[in-house]
């Protein structure tokens, strides 16, 4: 019986097991959603405070390299997606490939993200206290750049968490751990992925595209 | 103890220390747990000797200055909110209950469990350490800009908040999916012990608020690392922000801490009046609904801070309704106790202890509620008192009153009713004489978190010192009572209290998975009522 190889002692089925281990991660999903949900709000008040400083602030970002970030984020999306569909079939191989292009793509998010951060450190535009460039009109520009590093910095945080889990489910994809009878902490982390996805899709206006 | 079992129970299957670290079995986490939140019980109630013993007389003479004062009062409301009482209900009896109720071999996520214990001792140690290197002064409220511009610790006393509330979070979600997904078939979820309905309600609070004091926490670390400035007025930001965050956590905290009491009242009550208990469906929906109001009622913490004038009125609308739910649960357990057959076991008597302390605690909790009140009694020691006939006589009560309920099951052993009797009535009174004084020092205008203070305050300082030290004597009896029942207490029965919880239909103490064979649900958690009826008819 595939049942027993899979099921841990506490539960009657595979069913409740993996319904459990579902709602286990929706719930996490919305504790992440509570977590980025203060900076949010702090972005909120801020802007409400210095509408000005936001949308002169905003135009140096750039909006180019977010674009092809949030393509880049969507594309990884897709692509876990299609790895646990690979899993369901029990087509092993491919689910591997899907897999490993997911953490490629969240590789080059990070390197993208590394090359604004680094411009934007190189001409002063840093959060709060160290904020020493000169060139933005309105009131305490580096307000902006705080919320900008606080929540981008957070959200990169969560991508290494994302990549690392991937690789995590690589390894025991590779080691035979799951088969269509039983994948659900791939499931589990494709949840998580696509929270990490969505976040970035409400960053991305929210700081990029304020004009 | 592992001679004192003649069964194999989940304290002897497997051997020594090591098992234990490994364990994944909730029993034992939950004992483990219970070892460190009493453990940080004690430590917290020695700073409240401290700060106790310095208010004696009105001049600061046991401390070297106010500073060090400050230090005091700030560990032990750190320790007693994030080390003890968060914690206490939940992960230690909750724990170790709340699987066998549902009648589940274990919690739906045991490694969780056992992951969120060692997060819990990280946390735990993280802020010890602070404790060993000088501690915090700011107040467990870390105020900005306070907390923001000053020296010591208060980093790794941040994170210490931010990595417990993880620990909080993994045992509440844990909760909620394990009530959701092992219900026994046929315990459905208005059949069930309203301990569970409390619990419920409390993990969902976990789970939605603490990620907010994470994230204050984080937000916090980062003013004082970059100086991001969202909480400094001199840089643009506002520090007024910084307790909309706070309490927006800290509130809902406190149901957190008192929906777990509650629901051990509802299990003591039915238990020890031997009747059904009065409107289960009231005091079940009202758990739900104290755990939604609490999340609309945080500015009421912040009166005086400046918040909009509409604010403060919308609050303070809001905060009078969370005393509905509240008063319908104490009608219904007083109206449970109503021609049952009451016996007055230690239990019981911390359960009423409870009803008569909890009520002072919430009706003065609308003193505070009320704006115009609220300006004369804010930062006063009315509000001191208040809190901690709200969290001391409801939680701490409770607690208590748990630990001794379903202290026979946990050790299989039972403890002398005597000293439990004088334990209890011992808490009772040295409890009201502690705290019932400073309702009146707070009315007539003593400040709180002051070093020296007026000497027309002196009587009901005094008055409130010796309560402590009536406290920390009744405390050691009870820690002496339970500890000396695990040596030489007689054999517990299955059910000492008469029951019809199932997880008293268990050896005691349990075996490994909970249950030899598979509970009995003939009678409902409070079908006394039916049960007398089919005894009578023989």
């Amino acid at each position: 019986m595939a049942q027993t190889k899979y099921l841990a002692h506490h539960f009657t089925d595979l069913e409740q097991q993996s319904e459990s281990a579902k709602m286990g991660m929706w719930l996490f999903l919305l504790t992440e959603i509570l977590l980025f949900g203060g900076v949010f709000v702090a972005y909120a008040i801020y802007r409400a405070w210095h509408p000005e400083t936001f949308i002169n602030a905003h135009r140096f970002l750039d909006v180019r390299l977010g674009t092809i970030n949030t393509i880049v984020l969507i594309v990884s999306s897709l692509t876990i997606a299609l790895a646990i569909r690979d899993m369901q079939l029990d087509r092993r191989k491919q689910c591997m490939r899907n897999l490993i292009i997911t953490i490629l793509l969240a590789g080059v998010f990070l390197v993208i993200k590394y090359f604004e951060y680094s411009h934007k450190f190189h001409v002063g535009m840093l959060p709060g206290k160290f904020y020493t460039f000169d060139g933005i009109e309105g009131t305490n520009p580096h307000i902006f750049f705080s919320i900008y590093f606080l929540l981008t910095g957070i959200h990169g945080l969560h991508i290494i968490i994302g990549m690392s889990l991937i690789a995590w489910m690589l390894l025991k994809v590779k080691k035979g751990h799951f088969s269509s009878n039983y994948f659900v902490p791939i499931e589990a982390v494709g949840l998580y992925w696509h929270l990490v996805d969505l976040i970035w899709i409400f960053l991305f206006p929210l700081l990029y595209l304020i004009g | 103890m592992e001679n004192s079992s003649n069964h194999t129970n989940y304290l002897n299957a497997t051997k020594g220390i090591w098992s234990w670290l490994t364990t994944v079995d909730h029993k034992r986490i939950g004992m483990m747990y219970l070892g460190f939140i009493i453990f940080s019980f004690m430590l917290g109630g020695f700073f409240a000797i401290c700060v106790r013993l310095e208010l004696f007389t009105p001049n600061g003479d046991l401390f070297k200055d106010g500073n060090q004062y400050n230090t005091f009062f700030t560990l032990h409301g750190i320790v007693m909110v994030f080390l003890f009482i968060i914690p206490s209900i939940p992960a230690a009896i909750g724990n170790f209950v709340l699987p066998q109720m549902v009648g589940a071999l274990d919690v739906a996520f045991p490694r969780l469990n056992l992951l969120s214990f060692y997060i819990y001792l990280v946390g735990a140690t993280l802020a010890l350490a602070v404790l060993i290197s000088g501690g915090v002064d700011t107040g467990w409220t870390f105020y900005t800009p306070y907390s923001s511009s000053i020296g010591g610790p208060v980093i790794a006393t941040g994170l210490a908040v931010f990595i417990l509330g993880f620990s909080s979070i993994l045992t509440g979600l844990n909760f909620i999916v394990t009530i959701h997904k092992l219900r026994l078939p046929g315990i459905t979820w208005f059949n069930m012990p309203l301990f569970l309905w409390g619990m419920y309600a409390t993990s969902v609070i976990q789970v939605l608020a603490t990620p907010v004091i994470g994230i204050t926490m984080v937000l916090l670390v980062f003013e004082r690392v970059a100086g991001v400035g969202i909480f400094d007025a001199s840089m643009g930001g506002d520090p007024v922000l910084y307790q909309h965050f706070f309490w927006f956590y800290s509130h809902p905290a406190v149901y957190i801490m008192i929906l777990p009491a509650m629901a051990i009242i509802s299990e003591l009550v039915a238990t020890f009046s031997q009747k059904r208990i009065f409107g289960y469906k009231a005091i079940a929906y009202s758990s739900v609904a104290i755990a939604l109001f609490s999340f609309l009622v945080w500015g009421h913490h912040m009166f005086t801070s400046g918040q909009s004038r509409f604010a403060a009125l919308v609050f303070s609308f809001l905060t009078f309704f969370v005393a509905v739910p509240s008063a319908i649960k104490v009608f219904n357990w007083v109206a449970t106790m109503y021609k049952g057959s009451i016996s007055l076991k230690t239990p019981m008597m911390y359960a009423l202890s409870f009803l008569s302390l909890f009520t002072i605690g919430g009706l003065t909790g609308l003193f505070l509620g009320t704006l115009a009140t609220d300006i004369h009694l804010h930062d006063t020691y009315f509000v001191v008192a208040h809190f901690h006939y709200v969290m001391f006589g409801g939680t701490v009560i409770a607690f208590i009153g748990g630990l001794h309920y379903w202290w026979p099951k946990f050790t299989g052993k039972m403890f002398n009713e005597f000293w439990g009797q004088v334990g209890a009535w011992g808490v009772f009174i040295g409890f009201n004489l502690t705290f019932m004084p400073q309702f009146l020092a707070g009315f007539r205008g003593m400040p709180r978190r002051y070093y020296e203070y007026d000497p027309s305050f002196e009587i009901f300082n005094q008055l409130s010192t010796i309560g402590a030290l009536t406290l920390a004597v009744s405390f050691t009896i009870v820690g002496i009572n339970l500890l000396v029942s695990i040596f030489k207490g007689a054999k517990a029965p299955k059910n000492p209290w008469n029951s019809l919880s199932i997880e008293w239909q268990t050896e005691s103490p349990p075996v490994t998975e909970n249950y030899a064979t598979t509970p009995d649900l003939t009678y409902g958690p409070y079908d006394y009522d039916k049960r007398q009826a089919a005894r009578a008819e023989g």
